[in-house]
C-alpha cells in the first residue's frame, strides 16, 4: 500500500484540480473545498511518507508496472518526502487563510482559481516525486503554467508580469530540456537513479558538461538565481495575495530542490563542487543575490514588493547551501527551506490581512492604529520579521548557523560576512515596518482607536476573522517550534538526505 | 566539581517567562499585574538563592533541555561565575520592580503592561544568559535580550527614544551578528561550545591572525553590551528609556550580560593561557584603560545627571573588563566581586536620579542645588552609592578596586594602576559636584516638595544599605567573596 | 571546417533558429513579436531532439519483419515521443501566453513594451 502514496500525492491534486470546476458548477463554495479537502489529504500522506521514509528508507513506484529502464519511476526518498511535506502543509496552510480572501481579492474568478491551485500543487508535488528527468520538466511546465495564470489573477498590472514570468520561465525551461537532451546523449536514458550510475564514466564529457550547465542555467532562471530573478518582484507584487502566499514560499524553491537533485544526486557534489566551478558560480551569484535582494528590499515601499525581494535575497541562502556543497551548507539549504516556506507565508498572509482590513499594504501608510486594530496579525507580522533577521531561538537563525557553520568549515570567509550583512540589512528593512506598526503615531482621525478604556476583543472577530487569523499564529507558533525542533529535524529527516 | 541535574536553573529562567501571560491578561488590573511580577521576583529570587549552597559546596546544578543544533544541547549549568551575576540580577529586580511601581505611577506613564512584561522577558533573558552551560545558550539569550530590550528603551514613543531604538538595535544586533560568526567558528575549532573553566581553546592550534580576529570578533560581539569604547555610543542615547530601564538594565541586567561575557569569552573560551600567548589581553587592557580614563573625562562633560551616571557606567564596566584582562587571580576577583557592587551602587544612583525626576522633575545637574535639604534619603543614598564608587571604604566598590588594583601589581601593568587611581580622582571630580550643590547651596524653590514615595525611596535606601553591608561583611547572606576567589580559581586552574 | 558544417549542418540551423528566437525575445517591443520568438526557441529545441533521433539509413520506427528487431534500422523513437509531450507542454504556453496578451490588449490598448510601461504608472 505505501508505494502507492508517491503517485497519490501528485494524483491527489490533479483529481482536485479536475473536480473543482465540476463541484463549482454544483455549489460556488464546493470548489474550495475540494482544493482544500485534497490538500489535507495529500498533507497526511507526505507526513506519513516522511516518516515511513526516515525509517524504511526510499519508496519506488513504476508507473503502470514498466520497468525503470523503460517507463516512469517515481521515488519517494527522504529529499522529495521532505519537500512534498514542506508544500502540502503550507499550501494547506494558506488555503484555510484563502477561504475568505480569495472573493475578496478575486470576486467572481475563485472556481477557476482553485483548480489552478491544484494543478499548480500537482506541478509542484510531481515535480519532486518524479525519478524521471524528463517528466521534471514536463511538471516544471505544469507548475510554471499555473504560476503564470495565477500570477495573472491580480490586480491591473498582473497580466503584464505574468507575461514577462512567462516568457523568462519558459526560455528557462526550453535550457533544462536542451540539457536534458545532451544527458540523454550520452547515458542512453532518462531515469535519475540509472542517468546517475551512467554518468561517472563519462564526467569529462564536453556534452555532459555543458547538458549539465544548460540545465542548472535553466533551473536557475525558474529559482529566481541572481541575476536570473528579473520577472520575480513583479509577478508577487501584482498578484492577489492568496496567489503570493501560496507561490512565494514554494515556486523558486521547487526550482532549488531540482537544482539539489540533479547536482547531488544524479551528479555528486564533488563532480560540480571540485572538478567542475559550477558550485562555486552558484555560490557567488546567491551571495550577489543576497545582498542586491536585501538593498532592493530596503528601497520598497510597498510591503508586498519587499517580501518579493527579500524572497530574491533568502533564496540565496538557499543557493549559498547549495553552493557550499559540503553536507552542514546542504542541512542549512534545506533547513532553510522549510524555514522560509514558513516565515514567507506568514509574511505574506499578514501582508493580505492588511489589504483585507485597511485595503492597502503600503508602508508608507501604516502607522500605530494598527497594534489596536490587528494586534495578532502584526504579533504574527514581528515574529516572522525577527525570524527573518535570524534572532534565535526563532527558525530563521538555525539556518543561517548551519551556513556559517558550512561556510566557515569550507574557509569561505566572503560567505560568512554576507551572512552577517545580510541579517542586518534584513533588520533594516523589517525594523522599519515595525516601527511604523508599532511606534508611528497615527492621523488624528484614528485617534480614537488610542483610547485605553475600548473595549477589546482578547482574540479574535474583531480583527480580520479566524479563517484569516488561525493560519497567521500557527505560522508564528511554528517557526519558535522549527527553531527549538531544528536539531531533531536535521538529525531525523535531512541528515538521511545528505548523500555527502 | 561535580555536577547534578536538577530543574531548578530552568525553573529560574522560565518563573518570569511564565509571569508574561498573566502580566498581559490583567492588563485593566494594576494592582493585580504588579503583583504577578514581584511574585514572579520573589520566586525568582528563592530559586536562585536554593542553589546557593550547592555551589558554594563545590557542585554545580544543570539541566538540559535538548539538543538545539546536533551535538550541542541547550543547557543550563549554574557556576559561581553564573551564580554571582544570577544573584545579583534576580535580587535586584525585587528592588526595582517596587521601585518601578512607584515610577510608573508616579509619572502616568502610558503602556505600562508593555513595560512590565518585556521588563519580565528581560530577567527571563538575563538569568538565562547568567547560567548558560555552553555559547550556543548564552547567544540565544544574548539575542532574546537584545530583542526584549527594545521595547524599554523606545518606551516614550518620542522621535528621540524612536532614533534611541534605532542607535540601540544597529549596535547590538551587528553585535549579535559577530557573536553568531565567532560562535561558529568557535564551534569549527573547537568541536564543542561548553564553557571550560581555563579555556575552550586552550591547546587548539590557531594561528596568530586567526586568534586576533577571532577575539575581535568576540569582543565586538559582547563589547557593545559592555559598553567598551568605541562601541559604547548606545549606552548613553538608550538613557531615553524609563529611569527604571536605565537603573537595572543598563546598570546591571544588560551591560552586565555584556561584561560577563567578556569574563566568559577571556575566561572560559579563550583562557588566560591562550590569550597571554597571543598577547590578546594586551588589546583587552588598552582597550579597557582607556574607556574607563574617556568616559570617566565624558562623564564630566555632561551635565544631565543620567547622561552623567551613563557615562560613568561605560567606565566602571570597563575595570570589569579591564580585571578580566590581567589574567590575575586577584584580577578576575575584583573583576567578579565589581559586578556585585557596581550593580548595587549604579542601580542606587540610577534609583536616585529618577525619584528626582519623578518627584522634582528635575534632570539637570545645575537645578539640583539644595535638594538634599529636600529630600535627605534620597541624596543620602546617592552619597553612600558616589563614595562607593569612588572607592572609599567601607563600602564595596573600594574592595573590587582594592583587588583589580592588586591584580595590576600581580600582573606589573602599572600603567593599568595608573589609569584606575587617575580614574578614581575622576569619579570624584564628577560626583563632588553633585553632592556639593544637593547639600551646600541653598534650595531655591519654593514649595516643600518632601521625599518622593516610599515605593521608589525604600529601594534605594535598600540598595545603598546593601553595598554598605557587602563593603563590611563581603561574604554576607551569598558569600560573594567566596565565589569571586571561586571563579577567579578555577580560570586560574589554582 | 566545411566538413564541419556539412556534417553537422542541421544542427547550425537549429543554433540559428534558437538564435533568432533569442533575438527576438530580448530585442523586439511587441509582445506578439517577443512570443514568435519564444515559440522560434521552443522549436528549436524540438527539432534539435527530433535531428538527434535520426539514423544513417534508419527507417520508421516501427518494426519491419524483413529487417527484424535491430535498433540500428530504425530512427529513435523515444525522442519522437518525448516531443510530442514537449509540443503538448509549448501549446499549452501559448495558450496562456495568448490569453496574457489578449488581457493586456483589453486593458492598455497596445502590445508595444515601452508604451506598456508607460501606460501603467
Amino acid at each position: 500500500m505505501t508505494e502507492h502514496i508517491v503517485v497519490l500525492i501528485p494524483l491527489t491534486f490533479l483529481l482536485a484540480a479536475l473536480l473543482a470546476p465540476l463541484f463549482g458548477a454544483w455549489r460556488d463554495r464546493a470548489a474550495y473545498w475540494v482544493v482544500l479537502a485534497a490538500t489535507f489529504v495529500v498533507a497526511c500522506l507526505s507526513l506519513y511518507g516522511l516518516w515511513h521514509v526516515a525509517i524504511e528508507g526510499a519508496v519506488r513506484y513504476t508507473m503502470g508496472g514498466w520497468p525503470s529502464s523503460v517507463g516512469i519511476e517515481y521515488v519517494l526518498d527522504p529529499l522529495s518526502a521532505f519537500f512534498c511535506a514542506v508544500i502540502s502543509v503550507i499550501a494547506f496552510v494558506v488555503l484555510v487563510h484563502a477561504r475568505k480572501v480569495t472573493p475578496r481579492e478575486l470576486p467572481g474568478k475563485e472556481i477557476p482559481y482553485y483548480s489552478v491551485v491544484g494543478l499548480l500543487l500537482a506541478g509542484l508535488s510531481g515535480i519532486v516525486v518524479t525519478g524521471d528527468i524528463f517528466n521534471l520538466f514536463v511538471f516544471l511546465e505544469i507548475s510554471s503554467m499555473s504560476s503564470y495564470a495565477l500570477v495573472a489573477m491580480g490586480d491591473k498590472r498582473a497580466p503584464v508580469a505574468a507575461f514577462r514570468y512567462l516568457i523568462l520561465g519558459t526560455v528557462g525551461a526550453s535550457f533544462y530540456l536542451i540539457g536534458v537532451a545532451f544527458l540523454l546523449f550520452e547515458t542512453g536514458t532518462l531515469n535519475m537513479a540509472d542517468m546517475g550510475r551512467a554518468l561517472p564514466l563519462m564526467l569529462d564529457d564536453p556534452n555532459v558538461i555543458l547538458g549539465l550547465a544548460l540545465i542548472l542555467l535553466g533551473l536557475g532562471i525558474k529559482m529566481a538565481l541572481f541575476p536570473l530573478h528579473g520577472w520575480l518582484p513583479d509577478a508577487y507584487t501584482y498578484t492577489a495575495s492568496p496567489s503570493s502566499a501560496l507561490i512565494a514560499p514554494m515556486g523558486t524553491k521547487i526550482a532549488a530542490y531540482g537544482v539539489i537533485r540533479i547536482a547531488f544526486f544524479v551528479f555528486s557534489a564533488d563532480y560540480v563542487s571540485r572538478q567542475l566551478p559550477y558550485a562555486d558560480l552558484i555560490a557567488w551569484l546567491s551571495a550577489a543575490g543576497i545582498i542586491f535582494g536585501s538593498i532592493m528590499a530596503i528601497a520598497q515601499k510597498e510591503l508586498k514588493r519587499l517580501l518579493a525581494y527579500s524572497s530574491v535575497a533568502q533564496i540565496g541562502y538557499i543557493g549559498l547551501g547549495i553552493g557550499l556543497a559540503n553536507p552542514l551548507g546542504l542541512i542549512g539549504a534545506l533547513l532553510h527551506v522549510l524555514n522560509h516556506a514558513l516565515m514567507k507565508s506568514l509574511l505574506f498572509l499578514v501582508a493580505a490581512n492588511l489589504r483585507a482590513k485597511v485595503g492597502h499594504s503600503d508602508i508608507t501608510k501604516l502607522d500605530a492604529s494598527l497594534r489596536k486594530k490587528m494586534p495578532w496579525s502584526m504579533f504574527g507580522f514581528t515574529i516572522g520579521a525577527l525570524s527573518m533577521i535570524g534572532i534565535p531561538p526563532t527558525a530563521g537563525f538555525f539556518s543561517t548557523w548551519y551556513l556559517a557553520l558550512g561556510a566557515i568549515d569550507k574557509g569561505a570567509w566572503v560567505f560568512v560576512a554576507v551572512l552577517v550583512v545580510s541579517s542586518l540589512l534584513n533588520a533594516v528593512y523589517f525594523f522599519r515596518v515595525i516601527e511604523k506598526i508599532y511606534l508611528r503615531s497615527p492621523d488624528a482621525v484614528d485617534k480614537v482607536e488610542e483610547d485605553e478604556q475600548a473595549p477589546r476583543r482578547l482574540l479574535g472577530t474583531a480583527e480580520v476573522g479566524w479563517s484569516m487569523l488561525a493560519p497567521v499564529l500557527v505560522l508564528a507558533v511554528a517557526i519558535f517550534v522549527a527553531g527549538f525542533l531544528n536539531a531533531w529535524i536535521v538529525e531525523t529527516f535531512l541528515r538521511g538526505m545528505v548523500p555527502l | 566539581m561535580t555536577t547534578y541535574t536538577t530543574i531548578v536553573p530552568l525553573l529560574a529562567v522560565l518563573v518570569s517567562l511564565a509571569a508574561v501571560p498573566l502580566i498581559l491578561l490583567s492588563d485593566r488590573k494594576p494592582n493585580l499585574r504588579e503583583f504577578w511580577t514581584i511574585a514572579a521576583g520573589v520566586v525568582k529570587f528563592a530559586l536562585v538563592i536554593s542553589l546557593v549552597p550547592q555551589v558554594a559546596a563545590g557542585n554545580q546544578p544543570t539541566f538540559s533541555l535538548l539538543d538545539i543544533s546536533p551535538g550541542l544541547e541547550l543547557a543550563l549549568r549554574v557556576d559561581p561565575l553564573g551564580l554571582v551575576f544570577g544573584l545579583i540580577a534576580s535580587g535586584l529586580w525585587i528592588f526595582t520592580s517596587f521601585y518601578t511601581i512607584g515610577y510608573m505611577r508616579g509619572n502616568n506613564e502610558k503602556k505600562q503592561t508593555r513595560f512590565f512584561a518585556s521588563f519580565a522577558v528581560c530577567l527571563s533573558a538575563t538569568i538565562g544568559i547568567a547560567f548558560s552551560a555552553n555559547l550556543l545558550t548564552f547567544l540565544i539569550f544574548f539575542e532574546i535580550l537584545t530583542i526584549a530590550t527594545y521595547p524599554l528603551v523606545i518606551h516614550k514613543e518620542s522621535k528621540e527614544a524612536i532614533a534611541g531604538g534605532r542607535k540601540y538595535l544597529v549596535y547590538t544586533l551587528t553585535a549579535g551578528n559577530l557573536l553568531i560568526a565567532a560562535t561558529a567558528w568557535t564551534y569549527s575549532l573547537a568541536g564543542g561550545l561548553d564553557f571550560v573553566p581555563g579555556g575552550l581553546l586552550t591547546g587548539v592550534t590557531m594561528s596568530p591572525t586567526s586568534a586576533a580576529i577571532l577575539f575581535l570578533l568576540f569582543l565586538g560581539g559582547v563589547g557593545v553590551k559592555a559598553g567598551i569604547m568605541p562601541i559604547h555610543s548606545w549606552l548613553p542615547t538608550a538613557m531615553v528609556a524609563p529611569t527604571p530601564v536605565s537603573a537595572l538594565l543598563h546598570a546591571v541586567a544588560v551591560v552586565k550580560s555584556g561584561v560577563f561575557g567578556v569574563i566568559r569569552v577571556v575566561g572560559f573560551i579563550f583562557g588566560p593561557q591562550t590569550m597571554a600567548n597571543f598577547g590578546l589581553n594586551e588589546i583587552l587592557i588598552v582597550v579597557a584603560g582607556t574607556t574607563i580614563l574617556l568616559a570617566s573625562l565624558l562623564a564630566l562633560s555632561h551635565t544631565n545627571l543620567k547622561r552623567r551616571l551613563a557615562y560613568s557606567t561605560v567606565s566602571q564596566l570597563s575595570y570589569i573588563v579591564l580585571g578580566a584582562a590581567l589574567l590575575t587571580p586577584a584580577g578576575f576577583t575584583g573583576s567578579v566581586f565589581h559586578i556585585v557592587s557596581h550593580a548595587t551602587l549604579k542601580i542606587t544612583l540610577f534609583f536616585c536620579a529618577g525619584a528626582i525626576y519623578v518627584h522634582m522633575h528635575k534632570e539637570d545637574i545645575r537645578e539640583l542645588n539644595g535638594i538634599g535639604t529636600q529630600m535627605p534619603w534620597t541624596m543620602g543614598a546617592f552619597t553612600v552609592a558616589a563614595m562607593g564608587l569612588a572607592g572609599v571604604p567601607p563600602l564595596d566598590g573600594f574592595l573590587s578596586k582594592f583587588y583589580l588594583g592588586l591584580g595590576t601589581l600581580e600582573g606589573g601593568h602599572t600603567a593599568a594602576l595608573i589609569v584606575l587611581l587617575t580614574s578614581g580622582v575622576l569619579n570624584i571630580a564628577y560626583f563632588f559636584p553633585i553632592i556639593y550643590r544637593a547639600f551646600f547651596r541653598p534650595y531655591e524653590g519654593k514649595k516643600e516638595y518632601g521625599e518622593a514615595t516610599p515605593f521608589m525611596v525604600v529601594p534605594l535606601v535598600s540598595t545603598a544599605t546593601l553595598s554598605l553591608l557587602f563593603g563590611i561583611y563581603p561574604n554576607l547572606f551569598f558569600g560573594f567573596y567566596d565565589l569571586a576567589v571561586t571563579v577567579s580559581r578555577s580560570i586560574m586552574g589554582i | 571546417m566545411i566538413e564541419l558544417f556539412q556534417q553537422y549542418y542541421a544542427y547550425w540551423f537549429i543554433v540559428l533558429a534558437m538564435l533568432l528566437g533569442l533575438y527576438g525575445i530580448l530585442f523586439k517591443r511587441n509582445l506578439v513579436k517577443q512570443l514568435i520568438g519564444l515559440n522560434m526557441f521552443q522549436v528549436a529545441v524540438i527539432l534539435f531532439y527530433v535531428a538527434t533521433a535520426v539514423k544513417p539509413d534508419g527507417d520508421v520506427p516501427v518494426i519491419d519483419p524483413e529487417v527484424g528487431a535491430v535498433a540500428a534500422a530504425y530512427m529513435n523513437p523515444l525522442l519522437h515521443t518525448l516531443m510530442l509531450t514537449a509540443i503538448v507542454v509549448s501549446v499549452g504556453t501559448m495558450g496562456v501566453a495568448f490569453a496574457l496578451i489578449i488581457t493586456i490588449y483589453r486593458r492598455y490598448g497596445t502590445l508595444d513594451e515601452v508604451e506598456l510601461l508607460e501606460r501603467m504608472k
